[in-house]
């Protein structure tokens, strides 16, 4: 049992009224993992998300959660997953404790074991200072982390979190950065999010997807290399530009000056140094540009924000989709 | 049916709490209490045919009209609207439970408050000291037919909420519903158009569907199992209905 993967999704088709929302997307999640949904708005990541939860129904292709098929057994696979909705809907006018109480006995926990793990929720999740007050009263912080609350309350091996991020300051998605990364190894989570940092340092795989398919998934590393393809370098410099190209030559083939900036006050410029190779070419450079005539300032590796590879990835599943249509 | 009853208990607690239960239960009983006024006095002034209970469930229309949308508009329609039902059916629950759940706490609502107004009757016993004007038989047969009919009435409601994400839409259509149901029906079985013998059947199976007779019957003491085959019918169909309104929304939201 152990060794069947957490989530299972193969060949996922969902179409409303002539409009396919989700076309065939495949992929599975490890026990444990976190898994980070990204993709522009209407890519398809609330539906695919309430497909696996058995909130609707698949128009073809199968998802199968802890080995369970969600189509033939949603009511097997609704007890393995803890489920927070995009926007979080909370009924306006119940206390926290009460809520979660509610929210446990539905999840089939029992009366006795409920009140320690409620209070041991409300603990994780910080919220003990607000357990007496009513929901429709709290801030938007309060109300996602009672959200997050919720979902972990029956401990499944699942947890599936539409934007829990979304609407909170930053001290507070540290908060639920914290909480995420501790459910790590002990269960696996999907969250989605257009929050890119975010995604990048909790989970630890990411899949992209962009009008209903998956246009790129792997570790965030993984995608930099895969999607964006080259590394590059941040120099400022100062002293004869013209004899620059050769000496990158001797350094590397395949590195050129991709930008220029205008020299400032001090005659520094700054120029933006583009390789295809994977590997560290910081001292090389370093060693090169010391040379004679030439004043180095800065010299830096320029890491690729999962933005760029999201925006490369989403531009490149355009690009597929225009030549598609061109050729037909 | 393991979530039943956390989700009743949930339901009624959620009444309880909400103001409309409260304007309704107002609205009702002010009412209520004004009819009773009125047939006392209408009473003392003159002898009457009738018992006052007879009297008393006559105008039963008219709270129905208004307190059964009041209490039901809320039940799924609310749910859609903050999303609230999203969460719940990916809990264990099954779509039934759900709306028998909060069936059967709109429907417990729905007796409360009539049983409350038993409440006029012993006052009027304890007063008056003369057990004349407590006709038992008229009295429970009165109850039993707002039991009964409430069953179905409340079933429409339910109904009438399941089909949209508004709650004046619903109360509305619930209201439209209840109205056709009472007067459409009565006004359908006396019109004209129904004269011609081949459509005579339709006319027989629109007399069987009177909800005033059938008041009249339960008043009279007369219990006929024909009529409460109709409202716990039409109560299974509601509901039916409201479990299938719900499921259908998902699947085109």
């Amino acid at each position: 049992m152990s060794d069947t993967p957490a989530i299972e999704v193969t060949h996922l088709v969902k179409s409303y009224a002539g409009v396919t929302a989700v076309n065939d997307i495949n992929f599975r999640v490890a026990r444990g993992e976190i898994l980070g949904f990204l993709g522009p708005n209407g890519a398809g990541k609330s539906t695919t998300m309430r497909i696996l939860t058995g909130y609707l129904p698949a128009t073809s292709g199968s998802v199968r959660i802890c080995g369970v098929p969600v189509a033939s057994q949603p009511d097997e696979v609704k007890r393995h997953i803890g489920y927070m909705p995009e926007n979080n809907p909370l009924p306006e006018d119940m206390r926290v404790s009460e809520y979660l109480y509610f929210r446990g006995r539905l999840k089939e926990l029992a009366r006795r074991k409920l009140g320690p793990r409620i209070d041991e929720v409300l603990e994780l999740c910080d919220l003990k200072r607000v357990r007496h007050k009513i929901i429709g009263q709290l801030s938007k912080g309060f109300r996602q982390r009672v959200g997050i609350a919720e979902a972990i309350l029956a401990e499944p091996p699942v947890i599936i979190m539409d934007e829990p991020t979304i609407g909170l300051d930053p001290h507070q998605i540290l908060i639920v950065r914290d909480l995420i990364g501790s459910l790590r190894g002990r269960m696996t989570v999907i969250i989605s999010s257009h929050i890119l940092p975010e995604i990048e340092m909790t989970c630890d795989r990411v899949l992209i997807i962009n009008q209903g398919r998956v246009v790129a998934q792997g570790t965030p590393a993984d995608l930099r290399r895969e999607v964006l393809g080259r590394t590059s370098y941040q120099v400022e410099l100062a002293g004869d530009l013209g004899a620059i190209p050769t000496l990158l030559l001797a350094v590397e083939p395949t590195l050129q000056i991709s930008a220029q900036g205008e020299p400032d006050a001090d005659g520094f410029r700054r120029l933006t140094l583009t390789t295809e190779r994977d590997a560290d070419l910081g001292e090389a450079l370093l060693r090169a540009l010391s040379l004679p005539g030439y004043r180095l300032r800065a010299l830096s590796r320029a890491h690729p924000t999962l933005e760029d590879v999201f925006l490369a990835a989403t531009r490149r599943s355009w690009d597929v989709k225009s030549s598609d249509l061109r050729k037909k | 049916m393991k979530h039943f009853f956390t989700l009743l208990s949930h339901e009624i607690r959620m009444l309880l709490v909400s103001a409309s239960t409260y304007i309704a239960a107002m609205l009702f009983l002010a009412f209520m209490g004004f009819i009773f006024t009125r047939i006392l006095e209408s009473y003392s002034t003159a002898p009457q045919d009738v018992s006052p209970a007879q009297v008393f469930f006559q105008l039963f229309w008219f709270p129905v009209l208004f307190m059964v949308p009041m209490l039901t508009m809320k039940c799924l329609a609310e749910e859609r609207r903050l999303g609230t039902i999203e969460t719940l059916l990916t809990t264990p629950v099954t779509t039934t439970e759900v709306v028998l759940g909060k069936y059967t706490a709109a429907y417990l609502l729905y007796l409360s408050l009539w049983g409350s107004t038993t409440g006029f009757f012993y006052i009027l016993r304890k007063f008056s000291g003369d057990a004349r004007f407590l006709d038992p038989g008229p009295l429970t047969g009165g109850y039993l037919f707002i039991a009964v009919s409430g069953l179905f009435f409340i079933a429409i409601g339910v109904f009438a909420s399941s089909l949209s994400r508004n709650q004046a839409v619903a109360a509305i259509f619930c209201a439209t519903m209840l109205f056709g149901l009472m007067f459409g029906l009565s006004w359908l079985a006396g019109s004209t158009a129904l004269n011609r013998e081949t459509l005579q059947p339709a006319r027989v199976a629109l007399e069987y569907a009177q909800v005033f007779t059938h008041r009249d019957d339960f008043t009279r003491g007369i219990v006929d199992t024909r009529q409460l085959l109709f409202y716990l019918s039409g109560t299974v169909l509601a509901l039916i209905f409201s479990i299938l309104g719900v499921e259908a929304k998902l699947l085109h939201s």
